[in-house]
């Protein structure tokens, strides 16, 4: 690996060095291809970023696939109900690796406004891994950008190689998340245990 | 002689560089994919794309032959309009050669109808 001094020095001088493992993530940061997927409000911001006031193409990420199989990011954007929510886990899993998740709203966060309902799932973390999640009823799609490029910084600083590799390198670490079935009153189960746990209530 | 062999190798140094230069970053792909990227295949990943809905029955169903021929007939005189538009427009201006021609042109259309109509093609069985 060689030192960041050197590596400046260096390019003041007009060489530039890199790693596998810079040029590699750079090429993956600049080309997140998201899935078309919008739940609610919030996709009409994604819509909005996407087109050519607010461009999400200067990023890379402009090339909406209309199938997970060619997808890099899911975007939830809206409030993910419970019908809704086996399905999302579903798209998930048929996105191949790696795969990243953006967590647009109040709503995809905790259920936003809507979480007092009963049909409405408080947060899609609770089943999913999310990676940014962007706060804001519904976000402006400034900060959507800004969580493309939290996420692309992110994308930067994964190790290929290592025990902190990211999960979609490690070969022993299943993929995919269990699908929730519609139980007789709730989700079953109500959270993936693996990712989510109800906070212990102190009394 | 020397000269024109000298120019078509050039031709032929371009020809494999462009192919080298489209092939290079696939193969770096499949290579990537094949030697450090571990596969992890999975009942969902591998079922069918239906929108996140599990896929129901069989994609590889009949349809009716009838529906065929409505088709054509439907097609017959969604064409025939096209034709009938500037002969309304142009209606008062027409010879009686012209008028005669369309008036046949429509009524080979109307037997045709006709014919679907007496076979039983337009009751759906």
């Amino acid at each position: 690996m060689i030192e960041a001094g050197l590596k400046n020095e260096l390019q003041k001088q007009g060489v530039y060095v890199t790693s596998l493992q810079e040029l590699y993530n750079w090429g993956r940061a600049n080309s997140v291809w998201p899935l078309t997927f919008g739940l609610a409000c919030c996709a009409i911001e994604m819509m909005a970023a996407s087109m050519a006031r607010f461009d999400l193409a200067r990023f890379g990420a402009e090339v909406f696939r209309p199938s997970p199989r060619q997808a890099d990011l899911m975007i939830v954007a809206g409030t993910v109900t419970k019908k809704m929510a086996p399905l999302v886990v579903r798209l998930y899993n048929q996105m191949p690796e790696p795969k990243y998740v953006i967590a647009m709203g109040a709503c995809a966060i905790s259920g936003g406004p809507f979480k007092q309902g009963y049909n409405v799932l408080k947060g899609v973390d609770r089943y999913i891994p999310v990676d940014v999640a962007i706060p804001g009823c519904p976000p402006r799609p400034e900060a959507l950008l800004h969580a493309i490029m939290t996420l692309q910084e992110k994308i930067l600083n994964q190790k290929l190689t290592g025990p902190d590799r990211p999960r979609h390198l490690k070969a022993e670490v299943e993929g995919a998340y269990p699908v929730p079935v519609y139980g007789r009153h709730d989700l079953e189960p109500p959270n993936n245990p693996a990712l989510w746990q109800p906070p212990a209530i102190k009394r | 002689m020397q000269t024109a062999q000298n120019s078509y190798l050039v031709l032929v140094l371009l020809a494999v560089a462009a192919v080298g230069f489209a092939a290079a970053p696939l193969a770096m792909a499949w290579a990537w994919a094949r030697f450090f990227s571990p596969q992890k295949p999975g009942k969902d990943k591998n079922a069918i794309y239906e929108c996140g809905l599990e896929g129901k029955g069989d994609a590889w169903i009949h349809f009716r032959s009838e529906y065929y021929l409505y088709g054509i007939i439907f097609l017959v005189f969604d064409v025939e309009t096209i034709f009938l538009l500037p002969f309304a427009v142009a209606f008062t201006g027409l010879s009686v050669g012209a008028f005669v021609a369309m008036i046949v042109f429509l009524l080979l259309l109307v037997e045709g109808l006709v014919w679907a109509w007496r076979k039983g093609i337009l009751t759906w069985k």
